[in-house]
This record gives C-alpha cells, structure tokens and sequence, in this order.
C-alpha cells in the first residue's frame, strides 16, 4: 500500500472538509472496499478521513419511512425487525451478501459506493477504462462470463457488485449526502450513472460528498417482497444474477410492483416496463413469465455471459412467484 | 501385531495447540533481525524482459535490496524429476503469467510490499498459447510414476469394432489450484554457508536436498524446519522458487528474511492441477459385460518442463476387461508446470470413467452398482497380480445401504423434492497404496515417557497423533505418555507427505523402530534407552495395493436456476488398517468435499489473450464454503492386509476425493437428464 | 472553509480519548495504544499498517492468520467488541479505545474456552490454520443468539474457509459448543 495520511474526523462537516481540500483524500468506515482496492494498487489515496465517530449507526422509523444511517453496518439493518417486516427484500438481499465478519464490517453508505468486481478492473496489469480512461476495457472479447447483458458500452460492461444497492433501487430509496455544497437528496435511480464513455464516474456524488443515511418509503408492495440470488456456491459470493422484487397483491389482482435486477448491468438495473406490465394483471405464473420477457427484452450477452439472459428471466419469475404466493 | 484393526478414535494431541493459537505454522517464526521480503511476478504470459526500472523502488524508506535477474546469482534451478525447474531470476525469458521476475527486501513488510509495487517492467511480448486444444506441440511421456504412458492388453480397437453396446464419450477437466488457506511461506536464514529454512513444505527432507542442489551446498548445510503446515494439498510437495528465492534474498541482504505468498501469487508457480481432455470408449455385451475400455488422456505440461496428470492409470485396473488400452499425451501450453494436486490421476481420471460407466448402465439399462459388480476386477488385470486385499464389494453394499441406493428411482427427472429435482448418482473410488523409504527413532526415557522422532510432516493428516498411538500401542503404554518430534531435518530423514504414503511409509518405521525397543525392554534393557528403525518397501512386489471405496450423492438441482447443491454424501472406504478412526474419517470426509469443489466450483479461467489468470483470488476462484457442505458420512470399511506393509495400512489422504465428481455428475443427470461432461457443473450448462 | 484543516503532521499520537482538534496522522509511523485479550499494548504503526500485521508482526500474536489478506477466507477473524471482523481489511490505526479478543484471549490458562475444547472433541480441523478464526466465529455466533438450526450454524460458519474441509466436524463441534457455552 502506498504511505497515506489518516484522520478521525469528529463530526461529517470535519469529515467532508478534510475530504474537500485533498483531490486524492477518501473516506473510510468499514474499510472493506476501500482497502481491499489500495491493496490491489488500484485506489492509492493520500489521505483516509475516518468517519466511524462522525454520527451514529441507528435505524428509525417514523410513520412511512425509515431512516438508516450510513455508518450502519450491514449485519446491524439485515438484523432489524422493522427491516425485515416492511422491506424484506432489503434484509434478504444483506443476508446474501458478503460473509458474516464483512456484514460486520461494511457501512451501508460504503455498500453503496462498493465497485465492481471485474477482476480486469482490480488487476491493475490489465486495461481497463475505469481505472484509465482510454486504455480499453479488456472484458469485451476477454473473460467476461461475470459480465453486464444490460447497459455496457463500447468502454466498460462491468457489473454492479452490490446486492444492498438492487434492493434500494427497487425500493425507490433515496440516497441524503453530506457534501462541501450542502445537503442532497438523491434517488437510487439518479445516483448510479451508466458507463458511456466515462466508465470511470460511476455515482453523482461530487468529490468530498459523504453518505449521511438512506430513507425508504414503506408501501405494500415493499412489505411483500424478496430477493432472489443466482450463483455458484451457496454463500459468501457475488451474484450472477438477482432479482429485488416486491407486488401489492389485492383480490389475486397485481397493484404494484418492483423490479430490479443485480449482475447484469453497471448499475442496479430496474426494469419499469416489465413492472407496468404486472399493474391491473392476475397474480400468476403467466403474467410472471410475461413481464420477465419483458424486463430482458434488451439484454444482449457479450459470449461468455449469454446464459444471463436467460437465467434473469427465470430468477425475476422465481422471485414473484414467491412474492405472489406469500402475498 | 499390538495394533487394533480399526485404532482408537482419539482427539488430536496437537488439538490443543491448534485451538489456541500456539501452532506455529512457518510464517509465525520471528528470528531476530527479520526483515520481509515480496515476489514480483510476470504481468504477460510470453515473452522477454526488456528493462526492469528498480530507480523508484530503491529509493523508498527501509529497502534492503531489489533482486533481478540483472543481478541475481547464478543458481542450478534445472528441473529433474518431480524437482521441478525453478525460476530464479537466470534470464530475461517469461515462460509464463506471474513468473518470479524479482524479489524486493525491506525492513517492513508494508515497505517491501509498496516498493515492490512501484517497479516498473518493460516486456517484449509474444502471442500465447493458453488452451491444450491450441497446443500443437504434444508428445508422449516418456514415463508417468516410472510406468509406461501408453498401455494396451489384448487388442481393443477390435473388442471395441465387435462389442454389441459401445458408447464413447470426451469429458474434461479445468485448470484447478490447490489453495491451502496458509499461503506457501518460508523464511531463510544463513550463518556462513549453513542455511535455516522455515518452510511451509510436504517434505522437509525432500527440500533440503533441492535446496542443497539449488545453491551448490553440501546437504548437511541445510536445515528445513516445518512443525505444523497450513494444508498442502500437492502444492507445497516440490520446492517451488520462492523457497530458494527467500535464500537468495537472506544471502542478500544478510538478514533473515521471510517471504509470503500473496493469494493471487498462489495461482502462479506453485502447481496447479492440469486441463485434462479425456476419451473413453467402452464395449461391452447387452448384459453390460466390458470387453474392451479405451481410455486416452491430453494434459497440459509447460513449456519448459514435465507434469503428466496420470488419468488413466486407474483405468488399467479398476475393471475387469480383457481388451484395454490407456494412453497419455501432453500438450505445452504457456503457462507455469502442473503438479500434484490431491489424487493426481485419480480425482480427473475417476470422473471421465465413472462417469461413463454411469452412461453405460443408462445404455443397458442395469443399475450402476450391478453394473460395476458385474465388471469386478478379482485381480489387477494390468499387473497381472492379486490384490493384496480389496473390500470394493463391502463398500459398495456398506454406502448402498446406509445411503438408501434402493429408494432410487432411475428414470431422470423422477424425483422431486418441492420444485427441486433430487438425483441420486454413485461411483468407484481407488487410490494406489505407496510407500516410500522411511527413519524413525523412539526413545524411552527414565521417566518412562517415550519421544517419537522423523522428519516427516503433519499437514492435517494426524501425524503428530497417529505415530504416538502406533508407539504406545505397540510399546503397550497410555497415549498420553508419548511426545512426536517432527517437521525438522535434524530428524532422522521421511518421504515427502503425498500420494497418501505417509501412514505407510513413517508408520510402519515407528513401529519397527517402537517393536525393537519393546523387544530389548523384554531383554532387561533399562530406560534411557532408544531405538531407530530405516523402513523400505520391498523391492518386487507380488501383490497390486490398493484402497477402494464407494460414493454415493444426493444433489437437488434447481430447474429453472441451474443451482446444483448437494445435500448428502456417503462414503464407505477399505484402506486396510485404520490407525485412528476420528481422524481418518476427517480425511475421507475432507476429500470428499473437495469432490463437491471440484464437481460444481473450481475452475481457473485464463484470459486466451495473455495467458494471464483472472481468478486470482478466492472470490473469482470459488472453494466450496460451509453452507455448500451437506450432510456428509464417511465410514470405515473393516479391511485386513496381511501383505501391504508392516503395519497393514493403505493411503487415506487422497482416496476421498475420487469418484466424487462423477458420482455428483451421476447424480446431475439423474436428476435433470443433462450428462454434463465438463467440470465444472456451473447452471449454465444446466438452463435448457 | 479550510480554517478548520489541522496543521499537517508527519507523525503523532492517536489518544483513545476523543481529540480536541481532529489531528492528521501520518504517513510516517504513529504512537497508538491497542486493547488485545484485555491488555494494552503501545504499539508505533504506520497508518497503512492492517490490524491483521499489527497483531501479527508487531504484537507477535500470531495465532491471527493471514490467508488471503482480501477479506475472501477468514482466516484473519478476530473479535472487535465482540463482533467477529476480518481483521485484513481494517487499520490497526482505526481500533483505538476498541476491545479486542484475539484466539490467544479465549483460553483461561491451559483451561480450555468450551468451544475450543469441542473442536477438539468432534476434530473440527485438520491442519488447524483457519481454526483460530473458525472458533472466534463459532463464539461470537453462540453468544449473539444465532444458534437457530443447522442451517444457521452453516450459513453464519460461512465466512471461514476450511480448505481441509472439516465442516461436518465443525458444525457438529459449534453445536456441542454452544451447549457447553450455556
């Protein structure tokens, strides 16, 4: 690891201010993206401003919503009867992440800035436009079996590692930063950004901009929901393929519905159409395979990650027929 | 014989140590002064080094020293053998991804690690060839475990051309890397022209000798020390280059000096399990009858050395057949030399023809276990010798019965739990039983407390505890009254701990060596009192040895999903006299779930472009986790061998594994009416 | 708004208490104070030093193993109060004023902790190098009440990879431990 400078900042306008005035300064919770990457060489910071001391990890709610922090650990909002209750697909989606020691470990704001997992992207020897800007992404006609179907472009077809980040953009989650301009309020759906030609800007938070917490919106379709995740060992991996998705079911009739798919894009990849097709159908296995025809629609494999396209539809029909016959 | 058939299930007596933390495994030691250094290895998979800048890289706070080949010494890293060659910084060539190319030394191991980092190489490459299929340069070995790589009996070619039932089938196997969880490591030390060596090593002896040959130094000017050992698994069998790198680096900076590999340096020049392409072809009569197997095996091998993955050595005599032939064929590839890797020949070998003697119970619609009792070999047909004991009989009813064979459907597709589909699969497990030269001394003292002493290795496998119960058995004294010392050359010399041969091997000197001296006891010798036994296999065998056993494997398979989990495995194994039976149920389990790895996880993916690994890490390099393990049991066969070897054991430590894979395939087509033929079984070869 | 950015320091001291001032650390190596398996140990690490090479190198608690120093093994599990962390992927910088149980804090004296005495009893290892860590999960599973079926054992186990594999005795070693526990 390069030599770098270390901060305890004591409250998020410390934290963001040193943060503000280093190009190179990033901040560190849990620490587990963060020095995994520097030990790779493929982050090397100057500074790491440790916000563990800068506000509290609790989960609330009040009336509609729940509020939880950013320094909240993974374990700490899986754990968390009212998660659990009101966003299942949330708990579900933590408790298939990571292992038990990283869920102890990983803030819920560092889940969210996690990155991907191309392992072209962590070797620092490779090409890779996200580390570099115009060297080229070695994934396109490489090993790419772990690759996006969705939302690649010429430059990148990473995927998203995070499961957390599936379930939130499904969930209509709102992302509250801390930043050198103040405060925001960010939906999931604006905060990643796609690849383009900039495969190296992966979220609208600006330099020096810190996670303060995430809100959900409790509504039926929410409470009612799962997550569904497709990979080759039974844990302690990251997905092939998964499906956040949640129905308000009323009289065997579909109300509302979320949808959103993990490993096959950039970004946590929600699928409006497919959950448009759902409203005012009957809650059954037609309507299912129907509107997961429809959220694949424009996947495209790359050659070793064709089978996604396939295995998606299939997991976005397991995860509403469990959601459709729980409900 | 004092020693019971089935021995004393008894808690490890290096338990305690390692629950506590008190092991102390090679990269524990701290020898004053020691300084840290870091591999740097090859960033292309062919070609040459232009420059390396080591400017930026000297200049950082606490480096010692930047060893390349521009600098380094001159060594003898030829290969020979199983010693296999070393790359020690001799010339400019890259052979392979993540090649040694240098070796930085600090005071830290944070300072060795980031000026490792910062130098900078220029290469010159050449287009790779990554793929055996690619390979045009292929061979025949010239041997494989001092047997013939091609073997015929009878004339198959013809059986085959006349058999009423034929089938023939291509299987394969992927690039597969052992990763022990302790990281190969080795600290290096010399005073003068005598170097110290911790190592993480299977044979501490066997590393002296290469170590001695590597730097021009008599034997006796070495000593390797590796008391406890973090798994090895075949990679830490042969010395690899960073043991003589670390030397070389002590010598340098004239420091102790530890080096570790890092997890993705444990995918580059320590062995790896080889590609395997595998041809069967089986004939046999309507009843199932084999007249003839044809099995033909390409493996991958360096560009610069030899590792032949012996498959179809087991095809040679695990069924009855009068026309068989074998064959072996290598392929050079750009990439580092293969090696052992837990039942080398075996684990790849026993899929290719387990799984089609499953194929071919389909095809003459006869149970498999029928099947392969129908084809039961009394003798070794290939030696043309008797077994000097085989239970494969007991094993296949003992698992049948204890697993629930019977409540098999066998149509495909029949069996469902929920929406589940459930498959049932079985196969033949074998493991040659060997043995190799080996010393011990035991010693009484005044007190009455006897010291077991041999410079073999405990890598998990119970030696520290079955030798003590073999000398106080065979001494006749209370377990806990005796102490092993092993792991240290010091010690009178051990085999290497791999192809399941140190029971044999070290067992049967222990109790030789503990038989003297309770025969001079008897005499009226009085304590302090010792005895040293140099045990070695008899030179012309009349007996073929080996162990057998039988799998069975209940999956669930997730139709829509591919998801293949399995939910129950059963073992039963006859390996002759079974030293401790709660460690050697440990190891038959051990083995067998490293058959659900290799069945539905492993796989090292190479990019074709540059050769280069990209699941260098065990994230992208999947081992099975504690939820992938199902309900497993493992039983011991009762098997007595009066013939094999002093003590009547055979080889425990690798027979696990076998059979595994196809018995899992087995259960994968039963399940869904997809043969995948190619490991490993990933869903996406499982979505129709 | 740079008015509030402390001076620059090349080294220094992290206080366990909470700073007046929050002081900039580094690069360069910094006095800091660890509290392992109840004791304090004063320590001088660079920043970048991982709590993992802390105990390891500097405090020679070396029963803590490295496997893959990237958070995939578990080998390196330790206790941070109470909470069984991967301690590769944390700064040794960043656990001042925490509590820290490392395998070497578990037994009293040559008295065995009761898990640890269970994966002794069912072999719940072979080579015994993820085990450190294998126990200091099975604990913190047991005392945060997660003991719900073998499933749970399983799925919370999953975070140490045992490359031997040694689950079937692990799990039955978790189970028995649990009940000794009580």
């Amino acid at each position: 690891m390069k030599p770098f400078r270390y901060a305890r900042a004591r409250d998020p306008q410390e934290a963001v201010q040193m943060v503000a005035v280093d190009a190179a300064a990033s901040f560190v919770a849990g620490g587990t993206t963060v020095l995994d990457l520097m030990k790779d060489d493929v982050e090397r910071p100057s500074l790491l401003v440790d916000i563990n001391g800068v506000a509290g990890r609790a989960i609330v709610r009040a009336g509609d919503e729940i509020a939880i922090a950013a320094l909240a650990r993974m374990s700490d909002v899986a754990d968390d009867p009212e998660i659990a209750k009101h966003a299942p697909m949330v708990a579900n989606a933590l408790l298939q992440s990571a292992s038990p020691q990283l869920r102890n470990m990983a803030s819920i704001g560092g889940n969210l800035m996690q990155r991907t997992r191309c392992s072209y992207f962590r070797d620092i020897v490779a090409p890779c436009n996200k580390r570099r800007r115009g060297d080229g992404c070695s994934a396109i006609g490489g090993e790419n079996r772990r690759h996006a179907i969705f939302g690649g472009s010429e430059s990148c077809i990473c995927v998203h590692a995070s499961d957390l980040a599936v379930a939130l953009a499904a969930a209509d989650a709102t992302i509250h930063t801390n930043g050198p301009g103040g405060t925001r309020a960010i939906q999931v759906s604006d905060f990643y950004l796609l690849p383009r030609d900039t495969p190296n800007v992966e979220t609208a938070l600006h330099h020096a901009e810190l996670i303060s917490s995430v809100t959900l919106s409790l509504d039926p379709a929410l409470a009612n929901s799962t997550y569904v995740k497709v990979r080759d060992r039974a844990q302690y991996e990251f997905a092939l393929v998964s499906v956040a998705a949640g129905m308000e079911i009323v009289g065997g009739t579909i109300r509302a519905a979320r949808i959103a798919l993990g490993g096959v894009a950039p970004i946590p990849w929600r699928v409006p159409e497919a959950e448009a097709a759902l409203v005012g159908r009957p809650a059954t296995a037609a309507s299912y395979r129907e509107a997961a025809e429809i959220a694949l629609a424009g996947a495209r494999g790359c050659g070793g990650n064709d089978f996604k396209v396939a295995l998606a539809a299939n997991a976005v029909v397991r995860a509403l027929e469990q959601i459709g016959s729980a409900a | 014989m004092n020693l019971p058939l089935v021995g004393a299930p008894h808690d490890r007596l290096d338990g305690p140590a390692k629950v506590t933390g008190r092991a102390t495994y090679a990269a524990d030691f701290s020898p004053a002064g020691l300084v840290h250094a870091v591999m740097v290895t090859s960033e292309i998979g062919n070609g040459r080094i232009v420059r390396i800048d080591d400017a930026e890289t000297r200049r950082q706070d606490g480096v010692l020293a930047v060893l390349t080949h521009e600098n380094a010494r001159r060594m003898h890293p030829e290969g020979h053998g199983f010693a296999f060659a070393l790359m020690l910084l001799q010339d400019d060539r890259i052979r392979y991804d993540r090649q040694p190319i240098a070796v930085v030394v600090a005071e830290s191991f944070e300072q060795a690690t980031y000026a490792a980092s910062l130098l900078r190489t220029t290469y010159e490459s050449e287009p790779p060839i990554t793929r055996i299929e690619d390979s045009a340069d292929r061979y025949t070995p010239e041997e494989i475990f001092d047997e013939p790589a091609d073997v015929t009996r009878g004339n198959p070619d013809r059986a085959f051309a006349g058999a009423p039932v034929q089938f023939k089938a291509t299987y394969s196997t992927p690039v597969e890397h052992h990763n022990p969880i302790e990281p190969s490591a080795t600290i290096a030390e010399w005073e003068g022209e005598r170097l110290t060596v911790h190592d993480s090593t299977q044979g501490v002896t066997n590393a002296r000798k290469r170590l001695a040959t590597v730097f021009g130094i008599p034997v006796s000017n070495v000593r390797v020390i590796s008391p406890f050992l973090g798994g090895g698994f075949g990679c830490k069998g042969a010395v690899w280059s960073h043991v003589a790198l670390a030397a070389m680096a002590a010598r340098a900076v004239g420091r102790p000096v530890k080096l570790v590999l890092t997890r993705p340096q444990m995918f580059g020049s320590i062995g790896y399990r080889p590609r395997t392409i595998q041809s069967i072809a089986l004939g046999a009569d309507r009843d199932g009858r084999l007249s003839c197997i044809m099995h033909d095996v390409l493996s991958q091998t360096s560009t610069f050395d030899e590792f032949v993955e012996p498959s179809a050595l087991v095809t040679k005599m695990l069924y009855a057949a009068k026309n068989v032939r074998t064959t072996h064929t290598l392929a050079r590839v750009n990439a580092a030399t293969p090696t052992f890797m837990r039942a080398p020949g075996e684990a790849t070998g026993s899929f290719a023809l387990e799984s089609a003697m499953d194929e071919l119970a389909y095809a003459v619609d006869i149970d498999p276990i029928e099947l392969r009792l129908r084809n039961y070999a009394e003798r070794d047909q290939s030696e043309n010798k008797p077994f000097s004991s085989k239970s494969l009989r007991e094993c296949y009813r003992i698992g049948a019965e204890k697993f629930g064979w019977s409540e098999r459907d066998p149509k495909p597709r029949s069996m469902r739990n929920g929406r589940m589909l459930v498959g049932m699969g079985m196969a033949t497990a074998t493991y040659p039983t060997n043995r190799a030269a080996a010393s011990a001394v035991v010693r009484m003292n005044e007190d009455g407390s006897v010291v077991v002493r041999s410079g073999t290795q405990d890598l998990g496998t119970g030696s520290y505890t079955v030798y003590a119960q073999v000398a106080a058995e065979t001494l006749d004294i209370p377990i806990e009254r005796v102490r092993l010392e092993l792991g240290d050359t010091d010690l009178p010399p051990a085999p290497l701990s791999a192809g399941s041969m140190t029971a044999a091997s070290v067992g049967s000197a222990v109790y030789e060596a503990a038989s003297a001296l309770r025969e001079r006891l008897r005499k009226g010798e009085k304590a302090p009192i010792e005895a040293r036994a140099d045990a070695k296999p008899q030179e012309h065998e009349r007996y073929s040895k080996h162990a057998f056993g039988a799998q069975f494997v209940r999956v669930e398979v997730d139709p829509d999903l591919g998801e293949v989990r399995v939910r129950r495995m059963v073992g039963a194994f006859a390996a002759g006299r079974i030293l401790n039976a709660k460690t050697a149920r440990s190891q038959y389990l051990g083995g067998m779930l490293w058959g659900i790895g290799m069945a539905l996880h492993e796989v090292t993916r190479f990019d074709e472009r540059t050769a280069r690994i990209v699941t260098a890490n065990l994230a992208d390099y999947l081992v099975p986790v504690h939820a992938d393990a199902p309900d497993m049991e493992a039983y011991i066969v009762e098997e007595e061998d009066p013939h094999v070897n002093p003590i009547g054991v055979k080889g425990i430590g690798e027979i696990g594994i076998t059979g595994v894979a196809a018995a899992i395939a087995n259960a994968v087509y039963h399940a869904t009416g997809i043969r995948v033929r190619d490991l490993p079984i990933a869903c996406e070869k499982l979505l129709r | 708004m740079d008015s509030a950015i402390p001076e620059l320091a090349t080294a220094g001291t992290l206080p366990s208490a909470a700073p007046a001032a929050a002081s900039i650390l580094g690069p360069g190596e910094v006095q800091i104070e660890l509290e392992v398996n109840g004791e304090r140990h004063e320590l001088s690490v660079e920043p970048r030093v991982t709590l993992l090479d802390a105990l390891r190198e500097r405090l020679k608690l070396t029963g803590t193993k490295k496997g893959c120093d990237q958070g995939t093994c578990g080998a390196c599990t330790v206790l941070v109060n109470d909470r069984a962390i991967d301690s590769c992927l944390t700064l040794a910088v960043m656990h001042v004023g925490d509590r820290i149980t490392t395998i070497e804090g578990l037994a009293s004296g040559e008295q065995l902790h009761p898990m640890q005495a269970a994966f002794v009893e069912h072999d719940g290892f072979q080579c015994g190098y993820c085990t450190p860590g294998q126990v200091l999960s099975a604990v913190a599973l047991v005392r945060e009440g997660r003991m719900t079926g073998d499933d749970a054992i399983r799925e919370q186990m999953s975070g140490n990879i045992c490359r031997c594999g040694a689950y079937e005795n692990i799990l039955a070693a978790v189970r028995d431990g649990a009940r000794r526990m009580a």
